[in-house]
């Protein structure tokens, strides 16, 4: 039976097994290949995606866990990476090697989505869990602040 | 901040293509996108292609690992050049050494080796556009200048050309002695020395970019291995039937590396490799254990090693000191732990072979391909990806010879082998772990007046020769031979202590251990003087002014000397290596009984700043990185394997750890130092010092233990 649910808009049938992570279907199966692995046990959060908008590791969801359920990956964060927070991460320049990034920005977009005004405290709960090797900490910081006032700015502008 | 267009932007326009001017090679696949293939071109280098429509492709030959080189590089080009900006894109050159040069990445050595060519290169391409503006103006070359991809005629308003529209009769001209075209004045420059942000931005932010995890083929297998758990062991026997039984599993192979498991996905592939029953045989190194090697450093250390300097006579001036310290300090076998697992993709067929590989040092690549295929040089080709994190482990290639060695056996289908995060950790190539004895004796007035530094240490390149290697291994002793301080009568001393730990090149290598130990113990002599730490070294530095200049401005930013909130202290730490100057100041405090890093001030020179932005970001990452390794990082080693496994049990500093790093670049106009490294050395000893500043504590063994 295959278990069906909504990637990035789009209506997606998967025959996988039950068990297995959304994090290989998304790479490996629909080629979705920004959600990154980097443990596979969900201390380092590369795979961060969001399911029905909550922040979710991708490599400990298995995929009946996603049944009917919207999926947004980085690829579907925006059409056109105009997101405030891929927007601020350009302009505070914050990737190094940016593996980690694609799971940072998730993270960060599901904090701003429920929390638009996160105090630093705040983003450091809600991003303690994304481990940057390069250490970019400091900038993902500096662009998680950025972005709510560039999300502020747009909930103004409507 | 500068930003700019994308490359998938660059290529989407760039359809229509007619002449180009290429100061550089024919590109193969990508270029192919690029240009006609009728299209005029000159090549005088491989680096630079110019079309006719004004775009500009710079091709990168080091590998871009979050260090900024796909940005950097196209830089120095685009400046000599006097390129718009916005027009310029970047491709990582597939491997190449008769095009390309040089293609190792590491040492941070990237902006060092291109500064003068890369610029050259641009300034080559800027005389051949002003040339062909000139002739078709009939005017003297000198009377034109050029800005923002255009040549201008400066007496006449209306003599204007875009670069695009001088291609084809500049491609038509002899291309100039590179040597001998001038350079610009730094005074002059316009792209170098501002922020500009990274090429690879618009691809990070959005998961378009291709690490090598990402590589896709059409009909591609997804592999894994599971490898000897002990150094140099050897699978004896495997019963693979309940791995084959997992659906997705295709196929198990026996390979000269370990047991790989085949199949449809990753997943399928790793969940194989968790039911693979394999009988290991340990090897040689069955009974190797952290306590061994400590043992046998210890024992190494009673012997005086080889001199790889010596200033005076220690033994004299130690033995008739005021006062003297001896210490022992200790550092451990360190993992890279990049974020990318170590992984790539490979085809091969009876004809030929390719490889899509994270590497920063494709020339090993080359080696394992031909050694496992046979083929020539000319019939394997390379694609060097983007790396989720390089640090040296991607130096080595050993996660190569697994996808080919996969490939070969796969008739022609293209495998991408992906090592689990555990694998990852177990099969590492460690930072080497050493034992330190100092010494140090100070005159009646405080002054050192003589300092031993001993290295017991394995060699990173003695232990891949079959002897072991002999004498001093002057990369082990870097920062020591070089200590930069003015004490009369010094030794620096290296004892080669192989052990059968593969170990190999880590971010700053042995300067982080080497600066830790000399740091922390030159701390120790000026409590020992009662001297203030910045005055005693600033007494030290009038032979390396730089060195002295960073550590002043570093204290100033700092606030050294001045009084902190109760329950905080300072601590400092200075440093020079891979041509830069870096001084750091740390200001701690103790929580619960945790260690708490609140602030990092640093002051680096590097020379010229090519990009303050990226420079900025490469301190950020080293002092993160040192701090990782200061507060977390030993990999345990119990029957002659990994003890640890995964970031439970090897943490990595998080976002809620992370200091304030206040960063002060000193203005040189010297041509630029290496950035990627040496902001790592002066941060664990500033740390430890403001900890023993704070407590008393003297740390001389890492990582940092406060209970110990």
């Amino acid at each position: 039976m295959p278990i069906t649910a909504t990637v990035n808009g789009v209506r997606q049938s998967c025959n996988a097994p039950p068990e297995m992570p959304l994090l290989w279907v998304l790479r490996d199966t629909l080629g979705l290949t920004g959600t990154k692995y980097g443990c596979g046990i969900g201390l380092c959060g590369a795979c961060t995606v969001h399911v029905d908008g909550a922040a979710t590791r991708a490599c400990l969801a298995p995929l009946s866990s996603v049944g009917g359920k919207q999926v947004t990956t980085i690829e579907g964060l925006s059409p056109d990476g105009t997101h405030p927070v891929q927007r601020a991460w350009q302009a505070e320049d914050v990737a190094q090697c940016g593996y980690c990034q694609p799971g940072q920005i998730m993270a960060a977009a599901a904090l701003l989505a429920k929390q638009p005004n996160p105090s630093d405290e705040d983003i450091a709960a809600a991003l303690v869990g994304n481990l940057c090797r390069c250490g970019t900490y400091q900038r993902i910081v500096a662009a998680v602040r950025r972005a709510a006032r560039l999300q502020k700015g747009e909930a103004l502008a409507r | 901040m500068i930003t700019k267009v994308s490359r998938r932007e660059f290529l989407a326009g760039a359809a229509v293509a007619g002449a180009t001017l290429t100061l550089g090679c024919h590109f193969e696949a990508d270029a192919g996108r690029l240009i006609a293939a009728d299209a005029p071109t000159l090549a005088p280098n491989a680096f630079l292609t110019i079309q006719s429509d004004g775009r500009i492709l710079i091709t990168v030959n080091k590998t871009e690992m979050g260090q900024g080189v796909r940005t950097a590089l196209p830089m120095l080009v685009a400046e000599e050049l006097d390129a718009d900006w916005s027009q310029v894109a970047a491709e990582t050159a597939s491997f190449d050494p008769s095009k390309y040069g040089f293609q190792r990445t590491g040492g941070s050595g990237s902006i060092r080796g291109a500064w003068e060519p890369l610029r050259r290169t641009g300034a080559t391409a800027r005389a051949m556009l002003v040339e062909a503006a000139a002739r078709r103006w009939n005017v003297p070359a000198a009377e034109c200048r050029t800005s923002n991809s255009f040549v201008i005629h400066p007496t006449e308003a209306a003599k204007k050309l875009g670069y695009g529209e001088l291609v084809a009769d500049a491609a038509a001209l002899p291309v100039p002695d590179a040597k001998a075209v001038k350079l610009k004045e730094p005074k002059d420059f316009k792209l170098i020395g501002q922020r500009v942000a990274r090429y690879d931005n618009p691809a990070i932010v959005t998961g378009r970019a291709v690490y090598g995890l990402d590589v896709r083929l059409p009909g591609m297998r997804f592999a894994t291995l599971l490898h000897p758990p002990a150094f140099g062991g050897k699978a004896k026997q495997v019963d693979d039937g309940a791995a084959k039984a997992v659906p997705g599993v295709e196929k198990v192979l026996l390979t000269d590396r370990g047991v790989a498991v085949v199949a449809t996905n990753t997943w399928a592939a790793f969940e194989g490799a968790k039911k693979l029953r394999v009988t290991w045989d340990d090897g040689p190194n069955a009974a190797l254990s952290s306590a061994a090697i400590r043992a046998m450093f210890a024992e190494k250390a009673k012997a005086p090693g080889d001199a790889a300097r010596q200033d005076g006579d220690f033994e004299a001036a130690f033995a008739k000191a005021a006062k003297t310290l001896e210490a022992e300090y200790e550092a451990p076998f360190l993992h890279h732990a990049t974020l990318e697992p170590q992984n790539c993709t490979a085809r091969v067929t009876a004809e030929r072979c390719e490889i899509w590989a994270p590497t920063q040092f494709p020339n090993f690549v080359m080696d394992e391909a031909r050694r496992i295929t046979g083929l020539d040089a000319g019939r394997i080709k390379i694609h060097v990806t983007l790396l989720g994190g390089g640090f040296g482990r991607r130096i080595e290639a050993d996660y190569a010879a697994d996808a080919i060695e996969v490939a070969k056996r796969l008739d022609g289908a293209p495998v991408q082998v992906t090592w689990t995060r555990e694998e990852d950790m177990r099969q590492g190539w460690y930072r080497p772990a050493s034992l330190h004895i100092v010494k140090g004796g100070l005159s009646p007035d405080g002054q050192p007046v003589a300092l031993l530094h001993r290295l017991v240490a394995p060699s990173i390149l003695g232990q891949r020769q079959s002897d072991g290697g002999k004498g001093v291994d002057r990369g082990a002793m870097s920062g020591i031979a070089t200590m930069p301080y003015s004490v009369p009568n010094f030794r620096a001393e290296y004892v080669r202590a192989n052990t059968g730990v593969p170990i190999g090149f880590w971010r700053a290598v042995f300067d982080s251990q080497n600066a830790f130990v000399q740091e922390s113990f030159l701390d120790e002599l000026a409590h020992a003087a009662k001297a203030d730490p910045v005055a005693f070294r600033l007494r030290l530095l009038d032979k390396s002014p730089r060195l002295k200049n960073a550590l002043e401005i570093a204290a100033n930013a700092a606030d050294w000397g001045k009084p902190l909130p109760k329950g905080r202290a300072r601590g400092v730490a200075a440093h020079a290596s891979f041509g830069a100057f870096c001084a750091q100041v740390a200001e701690v405090s103790v929580e619960d009984d945790a260690l708490r890093v609140h602030r990092i001030v640093c002051a680096m020179d590097v020379g010229t700043v090519i990009n303050p932005s990226q420079v900025e970001a490469q301190i950020e990452g080293s002092i993160a990185f040192a701090l990782s390794a200061a507060l977390y990082g030993a990999m345990t080693i119990e029957k002659g394997r990994v003890v640890q496994s995964n970031f439970n049990d090897y943490p990595l500093l998080r976002v809620s750890e992370m200091p304030k790093v206040d960063i002060h670049l000193v203005k040189g106009a010297e041509a630029p130092s290496g950035a990627g490294e040496p902001a790592l050395p002066p941060t664990a000893p500033a740390v430890c010092n403001a900890l023993f500043a704070l407590t008393g504590k003297r740390i001389r063994r890492l990582p940092i233990e406060l209970d110990a």
